[in-house]
């Protein structure tokens, strides 16, 4: 390796004095006094989140209307914090959705707990929890900080789908019923 | 209109004088811990305190200017620390832990009895300088005075009785002593300048003196050193001046006394509420009066621009004629000049880090000192030359 010797001046005379430094600071910081405030003035101006953000976690419907998870509990095995607390709940036979078998009856992440690692989104099958935009979570208790499952669905709303895929499913299944082939 | 006030008694005339400049020094060395947070902000790319303000008071339209200056913070600051808890803690020597800060605030609003604030021009065009006492001692006693506030931090570092609070005070006391030496020295110059052989042939019957009012005035003279104010004629004795202050006054990059990191709130630690405000109080009135004597002996006073004095821009701007307007003038161009002075103590506040102990005392006694000493014996030479 190549050594490269570094010359270290003695400072000079008027470098001693400090001066020269002292004035080059002062315009720095004169400069710094007549720009513009660069901090948010917080609760009423809000930050820009960017995309690909990993707030709260929430749970979301697909367009159709139809609630995405199908309580695998994946997420909640995968919570290295164990925030997730999944009661998995039948679709009623008379149900447009029943073909789904599934979806929670009760979903509950402890936000006390939760670590915003994202695991439970990168984990999902059914692309149901996603990390959304919230940031700011307050309560007056403990009780506050657990989101349960109406919490997480209105926090979540509609994401747009890109497979359809228990539509499909249905479909396939109910062209195959007719005897046809796919 | 206003001779009923000279029909009062002239004691208590002298009172109601007196209370009244405490009344504005109090208050503006008050204001000065707002505008520490502002300058803070602004020079950090911050707004500062801007939001507080009385839910009664949001109703006046227009007001939310002064609640971004943060004004309504400073009144609910000035409010938690008159009503707050007073502790005293069991293990302090009370008498004296009580008596430190009554002692830090009285020679820091004594010494304004010697500053002249302002000056105006009476019916015979003559300028009279506005000052509580003129006497002849002048910057004698303002030293001798505002020396003895570093008893106060001694003595609040001693009565609390728990060790960084008499570390600092030990600092204290060493950095404040070790720097009235060159800040003295400093001064020296200017009032060899008008009280030696040179002052002879411009004041006539002229006898000298120590007094403040008349280092204005020889600034305040026709010709051009005359008009020139001392600033540049002694640039080095201003310079010593000006560092001196910083640090006598605990300023950054000289506040090793009350330095957080290392002594947590140095002589202050064990202070709070009222007591402890009235420590920075008294360290504004400081910064206060030691920039007010600086605009005085180096920066031309009361005088707006060098070789323009009070009475050449009070005719100027035709107001020659009216005492109270040219009164008010001049106590505004000298308050405005002291408030420049207290903002460029901030920036330079928000600007520089701190020097460490060994540093402040090599500066003080190694680098400061013999520089003084030798600007001393340069003018006294100087004028010794001048004169022939």
């Amino acid at each position: 390796m190549a050594v490269i010797p570094v010359e270290r001046k003695p400072l000079t005379l008027l470098e001693r004095t400090y001066i020269p430094q002292i004035v080059g600071g002062l315009k720095t910081t004169l400069r710094h006094l007549f720009r513009k405030p660069i901090t948010l003035e917080y609760p009423e101006v809000r930050p820009e989140i960017p995309k690909g953000y990993r707030g709260a976690p929430t749970l979301v419907y697909d367009p159709n209307g139809r609630e995405k998870c199908v309580s695998c509990q994946l997420c909640e095995f995968v919570c290295p914090p164990k925030a997730i607390r999944i009661t998995p709940g039948e679709i009623p036979a008379d149900d447009p959705n029943a073909h789904v078998e599934k979806r929670p009856k009760e979903f509950e992440i402890d936000m006390l707990r939760c670590i915003y690692c994202g695991l439970c989104q990168e984990v999902c099958p059914e692309e149901a929890i996603w990390l959304q935009n919230t940031y700011s979570i307050s309560g007056y208790t403990r009780d506050d900080f657990k989101h349960n499952k109406a919490k997480l669905y209105e926090m979540g709303g509609t994401l747009p789908d890109a497979h359809f895929k228990w539509d499909k499913k249905k479909a396939a299944e109910q062209a195959a019923a007719h005897g046809g082939h796919h | 209109m206003f001779d009923f006030y000279f029909e009062i008694p002239h004691w208590i005339r002298l009172i109601i004088q007196g209370l009244a400049v405490i009344l504005v020094l109090f208050p503006i060395a008050a204001a000065c811990s707002m505008a520490e947070r502002k300058v803070a902000a602004w020079i950090q790319d911050r707004p500062g305190p801007n939001r507080t303000i009385a839910p009664i008071l949001a109703w006046i339209p227009g007001i939310g200017f002064l609640r971004k200056l943060g004004l309504f913070q400073l009144a609910a600051d000035g409010g938690k620390f008159m009503f707050k808890e007073d502790i005293v803690p069991a293990h302090v020597n009370k008498f004296y832990f009580v008596a430190a800060p009554i002692l830090a605030v009285i020679p820091a609003l004594t010494t304004v009895a010697f500053i002249p604030f302002g000056a105006y021009l009476d019916a015979a065009g003559k300028v009279v300088p506005l000052i509580l006492a003129n006497v002849d001692v002048g910057i004698l006693a303002v030293f001798a005075i505002s020396s003895l506030s570093v008893y106060s931090v001694i003595l609040a570092g001693w009565a609390s009785n728990s060790k960084y609070p008499f570390l600092g005070a030990v600092r204290a006391s060493a950095q404040l002593i070790s720097y009235e030496l060159s800040m003295t020295l400093s001064v020296l110059p200017v009032f060899l300048w008008i009280n030696g052989p040179l002052a002879g042939e411009a004041a006539g019957s002229f006898h000298g003196t120590l007094g403040l009012a008349r280092v204005v005035e020889f600034q305040s003279q026709p010709g051009f050193v005359g008009g020139l104010w001392f600033g540049f004629i002694m640039p080095v004795s201003a310079f010593v001046y000006l560092v001196a202050l910083f640090a006598e006054t605990n300023r950054a990059p000289f506040d090793t006394v009350e330095s957080e990191a290392d002594l947590v709130n140095s002589f202050a630690s064990e202070y709070g509420a009222f007591k402890w405000s009235l420590f920075y109080v008294a360290e504004y009135c400081h910064m206060i009066v030691g920039s007010a004597i600086f605009m005085l002996l180096f920066g031309g006073g009361w005088n707006p621009l060098p070789w323009v004095t009070l009475a050449d821009f009070a005719s100027l701007i035709g107001v020659a004629h009216l005492p109270i307007v040219t009164g008010l003038l001049g106590i505004g161009i000298f308050v405005g000049k002291v408030l420049a002075m207290i903002f460029f103590f901030m920036w330079v506040r928000w600007t520089l880090p701190r020097f460490r102990y060994d540093q402040v005392m090599k500066i003080g006694w190694q680098k400061l000192l013999p520089l003084s000493i030798g600007n001393l014996i340069f003018y006294a030479v100087a004028i010794a030359l001048l004169t022939k």
